[in-house]
């Protein structure tokens, strides 16, 4: 049937009906339809109401883009770059044209942690209890295998009995040092069996003298993170560094408009098997972080000025990663941990995706709370909210005071991750996996329990 | 004799007194002010060139005063290949003289600003910064 070219008369839409993508399969004919009725997500064709929805503008595949990575004519760019390209040129131009956004951060991120397989001796041991450089390892599994966590320190570390501790190695450092090819002292104990006669062992190993190194890190990419002030009279030392008393200086902890899920606040794109940038490798997101919360962030109004709560949990190949991207970290009077690399390309499937990946530092913004006492002790509320472009020109003001502001994650290296991601992706090494199950976002409502002390 | 360069270190009680003009006026010391970084209500750092006959009768007075002396036998450099460029350490240098360069975020490390307090050894989450004797 010839499509009927009157114009659309008030209240109707005229489109054409490979525009309108039905539920089941695509509308055969142009209609004119009802306004109302597209936007319930409905149209009445030859009498019969269909399921569907109107195309916004571009749509892709993951199969679309791999197939254009492939032939090295993806046209990626950073989510940084991709901001001004929007301001410049619209949405739906710069959504015709760019395949994919990739983001960065690099940053501590303490829920994360290591297994190990270090092979069997003659005769063998069971390893019930495993030290490295002096730090613990997490032995209740199998023989021989380990898991080393980032804060993990030694049993004879001086903590914070000569406060405020210094913290100097731990679980994040051995991470640092295996990554960089460095030996480590391994010691293990066991009660001896049957089958598994010895009972200690002390040795050297280096990464290439052990069967796995798996990277796996249960809690990464927190999506937004608190500014952390101090309203208190004395400093204190947390994991949000130190904070002067008085509201003396704010740190915060995101790379903003970089962010990954920032980027995608729906999780629209990410999910399990979603390929990513890990400490300078290539790994995996395999689920949702421990703590998933994804919401968004309003202000006094209601309106929409950010998102957070979100987390990954993630997996690679510790062997294939760089110790510049995996960065032993001590925080003064709180503990070790480890700076994690990670970046996450945002495939641009549609234009609704490439809106929220061109979020720029104006619109994002993060709760400032108090951690001599609101956090400490878990008092609901905020100090306001900043955006990220206030908090990077090195000042906001907090209860009417101007009070400097300091990064924990550093701007320029996830700068460099997301350019190195797209440079991955330009040459065809690096293609997109296509989520087998996303993950749960705002709409789904998760909120987190509290422990009650019973 | 060369003037002798120290490190004076000031709590809160301390920053607010005319040392320079005592050592100058009754210990008619010859100083020069090197690097001084003082907020009146937190910690401050000062690096003089003192000289004079009563040098050591002026660093008693220091002392007497609570104020802490040491001789400028230190620097502290930055390991660039462990700088991370987080900014972590920006908001505790007193001189300014480690310092986010905006808009590219970038972390930068002038020495001749430095007045080695040492603060930022002990703030930097990646131990990048490290004194040299
Ligand atoms: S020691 Fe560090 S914090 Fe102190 S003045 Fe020098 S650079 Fe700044
Ligand atoms: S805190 Fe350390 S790593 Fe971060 S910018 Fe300062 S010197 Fe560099």
């Amino acid at each position: 049937m010839k499509p009927s070219n009157h114009p659309a008369s008030p209240g109707q839409v005229l489109i054409p009906a490979e525009d309108f993508l039905l539920t089941d399969k695509r509308c055969v004919q142009w209609r004119n339809i009802q306004t109302s009725s597209v936007k319930k997500g409905f149209i009445s064709c030859q009498g019969k109401e269909h399921e569907g929805r109107i195309k916004m503008g571009i749509e892709r595949t993951y199969a679309e883009i791999n197939a254009r990575i492939k032939t090295g004519k993806a046209v990626v760019l950073t989510a940084e770059e991709v901001i001004g390209k929007v301001r410049e040129q619209g949405l739906s131009k710069t959504a015709a044209e760019v395949d994919v956004v990739t983001t960065g951060t690099f940053g501590p991120m303490c829920s994360s942690g290591a297994f190990l397989n270090f092979g069997h001796s003659a005769p063998r041991i069971r390893m019930s209890k495993v030290w490295l450089n002096g730090v613990p390892a997490y032995t209740g599994i199998a023989a021989v295998d380990a898991y080393i966590g980032v804060t993990e320190i030694a049993e004879d570390d001086p903590t914070n009995s000569n406060y405020p501790g210094e913290f100097r190695y731990g679980g994040g450092h051995i991470i640092e040092d295996l990554v960089a090819g460095k030996p480590l002292k391994l010691e293990a104990t066991s009660y001896g069996t049957d089958c598994y006669p010895r009972r200690d062992i002390e040795t050297t190993i280096t990464i290439n003298d052990i069967n796995e190194a798996i990277l796996f890190n249960p809690r990464n990419a927190y999506q937004n993170y608190n500014c952390a002030v101090n309203l208190g009279d004395k400093t204190i030392y947390t994991y949000m560094g130190t904070l002067k008393p008085q509201l003396g200086n704010a740190n915060y902890s995101t790379s903003g408009q970089l962010s990954p899920l920032m980027k995608d606040p729906n999780f629209s794109t990410i999910g399990i098997g979603t390929r990513i940038f890990l400490g300078g490798g290539t790994g995996y997101v395999v689920w949702n972080g421990t703590q998933h919360f994804p919401g968004w962030l309003k202000d006094g109004d209601g309106n929409i000025v950010g998102s957070a709560g979100g987390t990954l949990s993630v997996l690679g190949d510790l062997k294939q990663m760089k110790p510049q991207w995996l960065r032993g970290t001590s925080f003064q009077g709180y503990g070790v941990t480890l700076t994690v690399g990670l970046g996450i390309p945002i495939p641009i499937l549609n234009e609704e995706i490439l809106r929220y990946a061109a979020l720029s530092d104006e619109e994002l913004h993060a709760p400032v709370v108090d951690y001599s006492d609101g956090y400490p002790n878990r008092k609901p509320g905020n100090l306001g909210l900043v955006s990220y472009a206030q908090l990077k020109s090195g000042k906001i003001t907090v209860q009417g005071k101007e009070v400097p502001t300091a990064p924990l994650s550093s701007y320029p290296k996830a700068r460099e991750i997301a350019h190195t991601l797209k440079e991955w992706i330009q040459k065809g090494d690096f293609l997109l996996g296509e989520p087998v199950q996303l993950l749960p976002g705002p709409a789904a409502g998760l909120t987190g329990k509290v422990l009650e002390n019973k | 004799m060369a003037p002798h360069k120290i490190v004076l270190r000031f709590t809160a009680t301390t920053s607010d007194q005319p040392i320079i003009y005592h050592l100058v006026k009754d210990y008619d010391l010859v100083v020069n002010i090197v690097k001084a970084k003082i907020n009146p209500h937190l910690e401050g750092t000062m690096v003089l060139d003192l000289d004079g006959e009563r040098y050591e009768e002026g660093i008693q007075y220091l002392r007497d005063q609570g104020i802490t002396v040491h001789p400028l036998t230190q620097e502290v450099v930055r390991n660039h290949d462990r700088c991370t460029s987080c900014g972590a350490c920006t908001g505790h240098c007193p001189a300014n003289a480690i310092y986010m360069e905006r808009p590219s975020m970038e972390v930068q490390f002038n020495g001749d600003k430095c007045v080695v307090c040492l603060q930022c050894l002990k703030v930097c989450p990646v131990r990048a910064m490290e004194v040299r004797i």
